[in-house]
């Protein structure tokens, strides 16, 4: 008896059809075999092995701590970063823009309002898939302890705007990371680059990690000599541009790009190190004068996804500006306005007073 | 001639081996897109993705245009106004707008059509738009009366077979409006 829905197949012959069965027999057999269970994450954020044993908090010496130079704005949080690779490991460098991390590498990201409100944690495992892991932390910031897999909306965090905060699911977390080339977002070649944006907002000035680093102590392999004697810093007409474009990548880059399913607005925002200056030529030509779908009563008719020289027509900064989830950018982990940014992408565009010549 | 027999038994046998693989995968994708219209029409997706009409016998989906979502021509510029009394939820005669607490949401164009449908849409970004509630598993919030947070708990193999389903039907051009704010926003 089959289920409703499933019609047989008609027989052709005796023979082949004998063969037909034992193939889909096969085939069931594969296709219905229980999936090994993934690995849970740990219960407590101490088990993931980011503190020494027995100290207290004193973070293992031995992580990497770093600090990209365009970092995703949330909600103003202040944030620590550190990334752990196996012993005798090291990233596959060989394609610039999708670091091969090893095994076993892990990461986490601290964010505080004044005190420790969650710690994030990723962990590459052995079939070679991402296990997304968010700990939060108890008021007197002893311990944190695993957020339940779909987030927690609205929790109290003195500090945070409205004194409310929403911690992600994990398919929160797979939205982001894993929507560009690799998940690992903030530990790459641009965002490691000695040649770091003096106007990039909300970001540090030096990175207790950064490329040249990782090369000289053999933590990267294979990465292309020109990224090492030339470090990859955006292209840009101007200081502004540069950081506004920088901006977009850290914030917006791992949706809109070339590399992953395809999303509504068709910009590439995400820099590609390979090509030099003609990544900003290409993230430009997705922004300047096009075409955009999205209307609202406040845009003109005329609106385009970037109209140079008219920030009131340009549809990325309305929506980068608004606060309803239907219509804001980026759709998730933000609640609060950055205003710095908005105050940097406006001046951009309202410099940018010409499109790119034809190509 | 022994080697003759063996060799034309062997091609015979790489012959049917081949054969069988082929129909076994047919079948099976036969097996899968029908497993997945029955899960389309049990889980009612044309009660909000199919226009309805005025019929014969009332109001019924109108099947020349299945699962099309909401008709680019019916135009809805606002939110509307909810009756007096124990109401706070508004729909279009077509079932394809629904007007609530959260503005105007239209039922999405669930055909291949590659423009305006889930032509260019891939599993994996159907599966994850289920999982997470998310336009195209990344974007704004999928909106009511959409009940995703049922549909979340379909197995992947169930997804699958839907989106299979999806892919095989007519596709149709139609466009459906991006929703509307609380807030009444012009189209």
């Amino acid at each position: 008896m089959l289920p409703p829905g499933f019609s047989r197949p008609a027989r052709r012959s005796i023979g082949l059809s004998a063969l037909v069965v034992v193939a889909a027999l096969s085939c069931v057999a594969a296709s219905t075999a229980e999936p090994a269970s993934a690995p849970s994450p740990p219960q407590t954020l101490r088990e993931t092995g980011l503190y020494l044993p027995g100290t207290g908090l004193v973070v293992d010496p031995a992580h990497l701590a770093f600090s990209p130079q365009y970092p995703l704005w949330t909600d103003g949080a202040t944030k620590r970063r550190w990334l752990s690779l196996p012993p005798q490991t090291s990233i596959d460098a060989s394609r610039p823009n999708a670091w091969d991390f090893p095994v076993g590498t892990r990461l986490w990201k601290e964010f505080s309002f004044g005190r420790a409100v969650e710690t994030r944690y990723i962990e590459r495992l052995a079939d070679g898939q991402w296990l997304y892991a968010t700990y939060i932390w108890n008021e007197t910031g002893t311990d944190a302890t695993l957020a339940p897999a779909d987030g927690v909306r609205g929790l109290p965090v003195a500090g945070a705007p409205d004194g409310r905060y929403s911690v992600p699911g994990e398919f929160d977390c797979r939205a982001c990371h894993e929507g560009a080339a690799v998940p690992v977002l903030g530990f790459n070649a641009l965002q490691l680059s000695p040649d770091r944006d003096p106007l990039a907002p909300h970001a540090d000035a030096f990175s207790a990690t950064d490329l040249r680093q990782l090369v000289a102590r053999g933590l990267i392999r294979n990465l292309p000599r020109e990224l090492l004697d030339a470090p990859p810093r955006i292209a840009a007409t101007s200081p502004t541009e540069r950081a506004a474009l920088g901006y977009l990548h850290g914030n917006c880059g791992h949706c809109h790009n070339a590399d992953g399913s395809p999303v509504p607005v068709d910009a590439r925002l995400a820099q590609d190190v390979s090509l030099g200056a003609k990544s900003s030529e290409q993230v430009l030509r997705s922004l300047l004068d096009a075409s955009s779908r999205f209307r609202a009563a406040d845009l003109p008719h005329d609106a385009r996804v970037v109209a140079p020289g008219r920030p009131e027509a340009s549809t990325l900064l309305w929506r980068v500006r608004s606060t309803n989830p239907q219509t804001q950018m980026p759709p998730l982990g933000v609640r609060a306005l950055d205003r710095e940014a908005l105050e940097l992408l406006e001046r951009w565009i309202t410099e940018r007073s010409s499109n790119l010549p034809e190509s | 001639m022994k080697l003759s027999i063996a060799f034309c038994l062997g091609l015979l046998g790489v012959h049917l081996t081949a054969g069988s693989a082929f129909a076994g995968d047919d079948a099976s994708k036969e097996a899968r897109v029908a497993r997945g219209k029955y899960l389309v029409t049990v889980a009612v997706c044309n009660d909000c993705h199919t226009p309805w009409k005025m019929g014969e016998a009332g109001p019924e989906p109108d099947m020349s245009r299945m699962l099309s979502g909401h008709p680019a021509q019916l135009k809805v510029a606002a939110p509307a106004k909810a009756p007096e009394g124990a109401w706070n939820i508004v729909a279009a005669p077509t079932m394809t707008a629904w007007s609530g607490p959260w503005g105007v949401s239209f039922t999405a164009n669930l055909t291949p059509d590659k423009e305006t449908g889930l032509g260019k849409w891939t599993e994996s970004t159907f599966i994850q738009t289920i999982r997470t509630g998310r336009h195209m598993g990344r974007g704004r919030p999928i909106l009511p009366p959409m009940p995703q947070p049922m549909y979340k708990n379909f197995t992947d193999e169930d997804l699958k077979a839907i989106f299979s389903y999806l892919q095989s039907i007519p596709a149709v051009e139609n466009r459906v409006p991006e929703p509307l704010p609380a807030a009444a926003a012009k189209e």
